[in-house]
């Protein structure tokens, strides 16, 4: 029997504001243990939440980036468990009545665009740490640094649209490129500001009804999504080809060993008893606020991708490349029209130095001028490798470095002839052989001509030219 | 419908309350009454009507995002039961 999976993804994206959601508390990362605290965030008896302005405008802001409806009315709720790393004992939430709901995303794959859902958009607050010092067996204890308590989160759930792991995979790359566009989010996955749970069960192909599902979660990268997906989908269809049934559970993804297992403990608790905060009024958001979002939304991924390829003519891959950071494709963009040369070369190029470029250590301009001087046959692709390395330790014009180390290479036809003749004159019994079809011994006469040049001639020049000589 | 014993003890569970099979009965009795009390709504059609989260509907206020810090860790540590240097002491959460 053919399966197919089903699966969708939550995400849980860190705002990158600077005071956490329901508190003037920072949300800097790497602070001393409990240092960003106050009696708000750490659940002390009569305080009251008030929400934070600007976590409003990065959730209606990605609402509108990823075509949701902001509702004009939606309510924060208690979602009530009891666990160390929440002093409340409650998360605020929202649960009935999200900020936005119907959504979505399209994807491209293999030249196809797929529409992946956005069921909602909600705001939350994160929980605290828990520090397992003196993990040793028998330690009785674990230590709870509350700094992370309230950090802003926005959850962003899609519908069970995706069918494959690297549809996953593109989904969540595609949807993380979006958050940082819009800079509503660092996206780092590894420090845990975009994390992602998946929903995944497999049927017979054509059925329509879903499998039971399994919640997969402790995926700390894109790789590890989709290495997890892979097994996750695996298992279930063995447990029911060996004719067994696949149970709802939740499980944590174990990337050493790169299986999937069942979560031990805290199942029972999955009772949250969510009702409205009465703490916090109905957050009302009216038209005018998301029409004057709308207008700071800058060109999303999606489009820049396709704007890079048809405007400049360059490969798909490279437009995809170069958008996977907008510095990137700015500083693309810039170099390519600084200089009318062929834009495949430029984005060659900022591929290739993508990470000083994104540092912010390159200028456009050497870009742009090794390129046209690659093209114009000034510099050697060697020189030029060597010359943006320059250009980045130093910082000086990359055309002033090319005169001080005399980097040009010789691509003058007349000068190099009269270096050709010399060698042809000084190598009769080579000429000879050559002409009676050694014609290996090409590569010795080039040899001859870079000594003679000190390595400077242009080396497609000079095989065309000793052609012609030695005809 | 009254509420169950079942019931009873499965939302002092949640609670983390431990209640005696006395407390546990008089609970049920109680509760039992709360909801009976609630349940006259049910004679009146509310199909129609939005549940009333809060008493007010201003909508929420806002603050703007800027930072300040509370500056009194100790005052914060204090409160707890336990703590090792700044650190609250917690009973130890067994986590795979």
């Amino acid at each position: 029997m053919e399966f197919e999976a089903v699966i969708g993804l939550e995400v849980h994206a860190q705002l990158a504001t600077e005071s956490k959601i329901f508190c003037a508390c920072s949300t800097g990362f790497g602070a001393p243990p409990n240092e960003n605290t106050c009696p708000v965030c750490t659940g002390m008896p009569g305080v009251l939440p008030v929400l934070n302005r600007k976590a409003v405008e990065f959730a209606i802001r990605t609402a509108v980036a990823t075509s949701c409806r902001v509702q004009n009315r939606s309510v924060f709720a208690r979602k009530n468990y009891f666990y160390p790393d929440l002093p409340k004992a409650y998360q605020i939430s929202q649960y009935e009545l999200p900020l936005a709901v119907s959504g979505h995303i399209d994807i491209e794959r293999n030249g196809t665009t797929r529409r992946i859902g956005i069921t909602r958009i909600h705001l939350e607050e994160d929980a605290g740490k828990l520090v397992h010092a003196g993990a040793f067996a028998g330690a009785q204890t674990s230590l709870a640094d509350l700094n992370r308590c309230s950090v802003p989160l926005m959850e962003i759930v899609s519908e069970p649209d995706i069918r494959t792991p690297e549809e996953g995979g593109a989904y969540l790359r595609r949807l993380r490129d979006i958050l940082v566009y819009l800079e509503v989010c660092d996206g780092n996955m590894e420090e845990g500001s975009f994390r992602c749970d998946a929903n995944v069960s497999v049927r017979p192909r054509g059925q329509k009804e879903f499998g039971t599902k399994a919640e997969l979660k402790n995926m700390n990268s894109f790789r590890n999504v989709e290495k997890a997906l892979e097994h996750e989908i695996r298992r279930q269809i063995e447990v029911i080809e060996d004719g067994g049934a696949v149970v709802q559970e939740t499980r944590l993804w174990d990337a050493d060993a790169g299986v999937t297992v069942p979560m031990r403990g805290k199942e029972e608790a999955h009772d949250y008893r969510y009702f409205p905060d009465p703490d916090l009024l109905p957050l009302h958001i009216d038209e005018a606020w998301v029409e004057e979002l709308r207008k700071t939304i800058p060109e999303l991924p999606g489009e820049k991708i396709a704007r890079l390829a048809s405007r400049y003519g360059i490969p798909r891959y490279d437009a995809e490349l170069l958008s996977s950071s907008r510095l990137l494709a700015d500083f693309f963009e810039a170099a390519a029209d600084a200089f009318g040369g062929n834009p495949k070369v430029t984005a060659n190029e900022c591929i290739q130095w993508k990470d000083a470029i994104v540092a912010g250590r390159m200028s456009p301009e050497t870009i742009a001028h090794v390129v046209e001087d690659r093209e114009t046959g000034t510099i050697s692709a060697t020189a030029s490798k060597t010359l943006v390395e320059a250009a980045i330790g130093t910082g000086k014009p990359v055309r002033q470095i090319r005169d001080e180390k005399g980097l040009t290479q010789i691509s003058d036809a007349g000068a190099l002839e009269a270096i050709v003749d010399k060698v042809i004159a000084g190598n009769p019994k080579e000429v000879e052989s050559y002409r009676a079809g050694k014609t290996g011994l090409l590569s010795f006469f080039v040899g001859q001509i870079m000594k003679e040049t000190r390595g400077k001639a242009n080396p497609r020049m000079v095989q065309e030219v000793l052609k012609a000589k030695l005809g | 419908m009254a509420i169950t014993r079942e019931e009873v003890l499965h939302v002092a569970r949640l609670a983390r309350l431990a209640l005696s099979s006395d407390e546990a009965d008089r609970m049920r009795e109680q509760l039992g009454d709360i909801l009976a009390y609630i349940r006259q709504l049910d004679r009146l059609d509310t199909s129609e009507v939005v549940p009333t989260s809060h008493a007010v509907e201003t909508g929420t206020p806002y603050r703007d995002d800027s930072v300040h810090p509370f500056g009194e860790k100790e005052e914060i540590l204090k409160n707890a039961p336990d703590r090792e240097d700044d650190f609250f002491r917690v009973p130890r959460i067994i986590e795979d």
